[in-house]
């Protein structure tokens, strides 16, 4: 227990009691006490002065308290009114897998919560109820960072669900981080799509009044509603609150840590740019249209895959490593066109042989594998490992846990890793489509 | 005035703002402005929902009307923290030790752990749409004559951007200064005389200098006032600029709230009540069809109408003086001012082109009474109403005293209106920041080098430089000792240093813009007179010059107006071309000719040559001709 914890209990001081402290140097402090802040020491106490202000008091400092109010039980509003559905308008699923679409904040303690219910959407983003009926939805509540193929599976048979119950559109709120793998996984995994399905996040938390997610959202909602059929992730476009871009499932990766336009189509252009005053206006015409058809999930994965990064001085021991551990599948992330050190080729040949599927894609992320131009490339390609052409690593390495969880057949596995798909591969690049 | 400031109950806190001269507050971006803009972006500030699932209805209406915000950036002068496209780094350490170091000074003990909140701001000039800001340090006081008045918060936090335009629907602002690191400093409203309040601003003004640490210049010290007296109402008054400036404008502040309360009086005894003051707009274009008034003819030519408000009782207290040269009708019209750019009212007319007849006629329309008033808009007809809905509302308040407002401070020391008072801030804690504990260390090496106050500082450079005492004190209190001690530094002798920065420079301050002065001209033009390219006679006309040219260097101006020295030897080609002219006098009186030649050769030579050089020279020569 920490030190504060231990001193409220000895005092018998709950959060949230209005308090008045006395100092070692004689100075006298009136505030509410607030919850230790979650990674200190616990030395200190935070104390919510009357004018707003958190301060933290150390309480070694302390020679005096005394409780001058009791916390009240928080009345809390519950906000579970379900809203009349409009039948003139599109009716729209909203997902929620753990990221914060909408805030609210406590003033009187500064706690910020997450506001999910429709009746609280409603009153956080009202613009999205003038667009589409909402139903919202929560299916886990996890980071990002802790995403893995079983919940892809998990999200892609309720998306599955909502959209064959006749709901026109599926939205998935989405931590950033790993929001591209998600966005593959379910290109590959919801089979016969015909409505949208858009995946979208905020950069900037959603408790600021500058929060990109409220805008994130609205074009998500416009483009779940639009004559539309795939998997998209909708983001800001550029730093101002413009427009939004819809990017293929497949082709987006998030190229920033912290802007608002993180999210990027590489090798690719976007699908739609998504204006703030609703306008849609699609950037190519080889997207596939609304249809009617029923979705199904093919949601066979195999789990055992790795991504691994080449670099200077790398150790073929890595390699053997998964071999060793019973992987199925390694997605290189080589240099250049598509490259390993030379010393590694061994390994890569033995992983091979013992049926591991071995692809390669770059770490220059532009751009296309090509291994016939260095003799490197060719020895690799000799021991047979896959090019994956211009793939995204990450695509090629959600593809792979896909594809193996249907055969582990190497050369079945080399046929499906170089079929097109979910538009993850594109034929030939086009000169507009790098950094931008 | 003769007021007895006790008996009214006189109120007043200060809150003083100082930029602190270091990196900005949460990224080390240097804090300058700059006045190229390298890019723009565009951005839209959403209200955030309360726990109880409250907005702030005023903010989400603006937001609705779907008001956007443009900053303007620079690629030197801004980053992404400032952009809100990266979250905070650790504040600036330079500037929490400043914050700590004028905590110190003002007798104030730092908190032991800070944590940093947002505050809500949605106008735009936050671009994350909060403040980030913490108390540093608390229970502070000031001792003045009159009393103590005590310092319940030091805070450190940011500078907002400052406002380039306002068009319809868009503010434009720049974000060279977010983020710059302010020291807001309150007091409690426990200041109850004018003087009193200059004294503690003076000493907190002081106390910040001290640290050498803050920068200087319009615009990076913003002191407010809030001020009150018994039955008035606290008014909070922004932007007061000069410390001289602050017993004016609360002797002013005391006397409109006083007046005020005389309306309120008169009012009261006439019977006024507040539901005889209806909304209701008279339409009057008619009577001014032929008008004498531009302003109307040209509003009606527009296509607008002149529409009258009825305000009963008011006759005679709209043009009622409140405060020199401002009425109750300045009032009006500055509530007015969000719609149009001036209001009429039977106070002050017949003037500005409407006459007598005019006024009769809308007196007659409006069926006035005696005591009754009228206030005249003329333009669209929605923006009138809204104009006069305004003013209608001002009448009701003058009904009960003195309105609680935000007040701006005018030049003269008088105020007008500027919003209504902020509600209670929306705090929250800035959780990308993580309480900072102020350590004992940290402490003590604060305290054993805390800086000198003004007053020692005064007592040193008697001592220390042997000037005069009252010389010292203008040096420190113009703020220009730390520039003393540079020049000092350079090798300039202290008594020429003092008397070229107060006695100079003061006196050049009723001819010419001398704030136009930069440190470095004045640094560069005693440089010149230490390589012996200027006298000290061409300081003054240097610095006139410059005043009024500041984008020109020292040298540049010397060179112009001819005051550069000439040297030695093109001197002493002078001197003997003057000796030369008058060689048959010299011969026939000897030294006695001194005189005469020095006065013709100082005339040739004023300003360019070291009269001592010339006289030395001078003597020479006539000393070798005579003997």
């Amino acid at each position: 227990m920490k030190k504060v914890e231990r001193f409220l209990k000895e005092k018998g001081i709950n959060v949230g009691d209005s308090i008045k402290i006395t100092t070692k140097e004689g100075i006298e402090y009136k505030g509410l006490v607030m919850p230790p802040y979650e990674l200190s020491e616990g030395e200190t106490l935070t104390l919510k002065l009357d004018n707003g202000y958190n301060i933290g008091i150390l309480v070694d400092n302390i020679i005096d308290v005394a409780v001058v109010k009791r916390a009240k039980p928080k009345e809390s509003r519950e906000f579970k009114k379900a809203l009349p559905k409009k039948p003139n308008l599109p009716n729209v699923t909203i997902l929620g897998t753990g990221g914060t679409i909408a805030s609210k904040i406590d003033y009187e303690t500064g706690a910020v919560y997450p506001a999910f219910t429709a009746e609280e959407l409603a009153l956080a983003v009202p613009e999205i109820f003038e667009i589409a009926n909402i139903t919202p939805k929560m299916i886990m509540n996890i980071f990002s960072e802790d995403m893995k193929p079983e919940y892809w599976v998990k999200i892609a048979h309720e998306v599955a669900k909502a959209l064959n119950e006749g709901e026109d559109g599926v939205i998935i709120g989405h931590g950033t981080d790993t929001m591209g793998y998600t966005a593959a996984a379910l290109s590959f995994m919801l089979r016969d799509l015909g409505k949208p399905v858009i995946l979208v996040g905020a950069q900037r938390s959603s408790d600021r009044p500058s929060s990109d997610a409220a805008m994130n959202l609205i074009c998500s909602v416009r483009m779940a509603t639009a004559d539309f059929g795939e998997v998209a992730v909708v983001m800001h476009g550029e730093t101002g609150d413009t427009y939004c871009l819809a990017h293929r499932g497949t082709k987006v990766r998030k190229m920033h840590t912290s802007r608002r336009d993180a999210f990027r189509s590489i090798n690719d252009i976007p699908i739609a740019k998504i204006w703030s005053d609703g306008r849609i206006e699609f950037l190519r015409d080889d997207y596939r249209r609304r249809t009617n058809s029923e979705v199904w999930v093919d949601d066979k994965v195999e789990e055992k895959v790795a991504l691994v990064k080449t670099f200077p001085g790398m150790h073929s021991e890595i390699i053997d490593f998964f071999v060793d551990k019973g992987y199925k599948g390694i997605v290189i992330e080589g240099t250049g066109l598509g490259h390993t050190p030379t010393h590694l080729i061994p390994s890569i040949e033995r992983a091979v042989q013992e049926g591991v599927a071995v692809c390669m894609t770059s770490q220059c992320i532009y751009g296309r594998i090509n291994m016939n131009v260095y003799s490197t490339g060719r020895k690799l390609l000799k021991a047979g490992v896959i090019p994956c052409e211009d793939m995204l690593p990450e695509t090629a390495y959600v593809k792979l846990v896909w594809v193996l969880g249907h055969t582990q057949n190497l050369e079945e596995v080399r046929k499906m890793m170089l079929t097109n798909y979910a538009g993850e591969i594109t034929p030939y690049t086009r000169f507009d489509t790098y950094l931008r | 005035m003769g007021l007895n400031y006790k008996e009214l109950g006189l109120k007043v806190g200060l809150e003083i703002h100082r930029q602190l001269d270091t990196k900005k507050l949460f990224s080390p971006v240097p804090s300058e402005l700059h006045e190229e803009v390298d890019f723009t972006f565009q951005r839209r500030l959403r209200p955030t929902m309360s726990e109880l699932g409250e907005i702030d209805q005023a903010a989400l209406e603006e937001f609705k009307k779907g008001k956007t915000y443009v900053y303007e950036g620079n690629y030197k002068f801004s980053d992404l923290v400032y952009m809100d496209e990266e979250p905070p780094h650790m504040p600036d350490e330079e500037a929490l030790r400043v914050a700590l170091q004028i905590a110190y000074l003002l007798n104030a003990t730092p908190v032991d752990e800070v944590h940093f909140m947002r505050k809500i701001v949605i106008d735009g000039s936050n671009v994350s749409g909060f403040q980030r800001t913490a108390i540093i340090a608390m229970n502070g006081k000031v001792d003045t004559p009159w009393g103590s008045v005590g310092i319940p918060t030091i805070c450190l936090e940011e500078d907002a951007a400052r406002i380039i335009e306002r068009e319809d629907g868009k503010v434009i602002y720049r974000i060279d200064r977010l983020g710059i690191p302010l020291v807001e400093i309150a007091t409690t409203p426990d200041i109850h005389h004018p003087e009193q309040a200059k004294v503690v601003a003076k000493y907190i003004g002081d106390a910040l200098r001290a640290t050498r640490k803050v920068k200087r210049g319009l615009g990076t010290i913003r002191q407010d006032l809030n001020v009150s007296i018994k039955g008035g109402a606290r008014i909070e008054i922004k932007g007061v600029q000069e410390l001289d400036m602050i017993p004016i404008i609360i002797e002013r502040e005391v006397l409109r709230q006083l007046n005020l309360l005389k309306i309120r009086d008169e009012l009261k005894k006439r019977g006024a009540n507040e539901e005889e003051l209806k909304e209701e707009f008279y339409d009057v274009t008619d009577i001014f069809e032929n008008t004498q008034s531009k302003i109307i003819a040209r509003a009606i030519k527009k296509g607008g109408k002149v529409l009258a408000l009825k305000l009963p009782k008011f006759r005679g207290l709209i043009g009622y003086e409140i405060q020199p040269g401002r009425r109750l009708g300045t009032e009006m019209a500055d509530r007015a001012k969000k719609y149009v750019k001036g209001i009429f009212h039977i106070d002050e007319l017949p003037n500005y082109g409407i006459t007598q007849e005019e006024v009769n006629a809308v007196i007659e329309r409006l069926g006035l009474g005696e005591q009754d008033a009228f206030v005249l808009v003329a333009a669209e007809e929605e923006i009138a109403k809204k104009a006069l809905g305004e003013v209608l509302q001002r009448a009701k308040e003058a009904l009960y005293g003195v309105p609680e407002e935000t007040r701006r401070a005018l030049p003269d020391g008088n105020t007008q209106y500027m919003r209504p008072l902020p509600g209670k801030a929306r705090m929250y804690p800035e959780t990308d920041i993580p309480p900072i504990l102020v350590t004992e260390e940290m402490k003590e090496e604060i305290l054993a080098n805390l800086p000198e106050l003004p007053q020692a500082k005064v007592e040193r450079y008697v001592k220390e430089f042997k000037i005069d005492k009252s010389l010292a004190k203008t040096l420190v209190d113009d703020e220009r000792d730390e520039l003393f001690e540079e020049l000092i530094e350079m090798g300039v002798k202290p008594s020429l240093a003092a008397s070229i920065l107060v006695v100079v420079l003061k006196g050049l301050k009723k001819e010419v813009p001398i704030e136009n002065i930069t440190d470095g001209h004045i640094k560069e033009a005693f440089k010149l007179y230490l390589d012996n390219k200027i006298a000290k006679e061409a300081f003054e006309e240097i610095f006139k010059e410059l005043a009024l040219h500041p984008e020109k260097s020292a040298f540049q101006v010397a060179e112009e107006k001819g005051l550069t020295l000439l040297s030695p030897e093109e001197v002493e080609k002078i001197i003997d071309e003057i000796i030369q002219q008058n060689i048959d006098v010299i011969k026939a009186t000897g030294m006695r000719a001194m005189g005469m030649i020095m006065g013709r050769a100082m005339a040739k030579l004023r300003g360019k040559a070291d009269g001592k050089l010339v006289s030395q020279l001078v003597r020479k020569k006539i000393q070798e001709l005579s003997s």
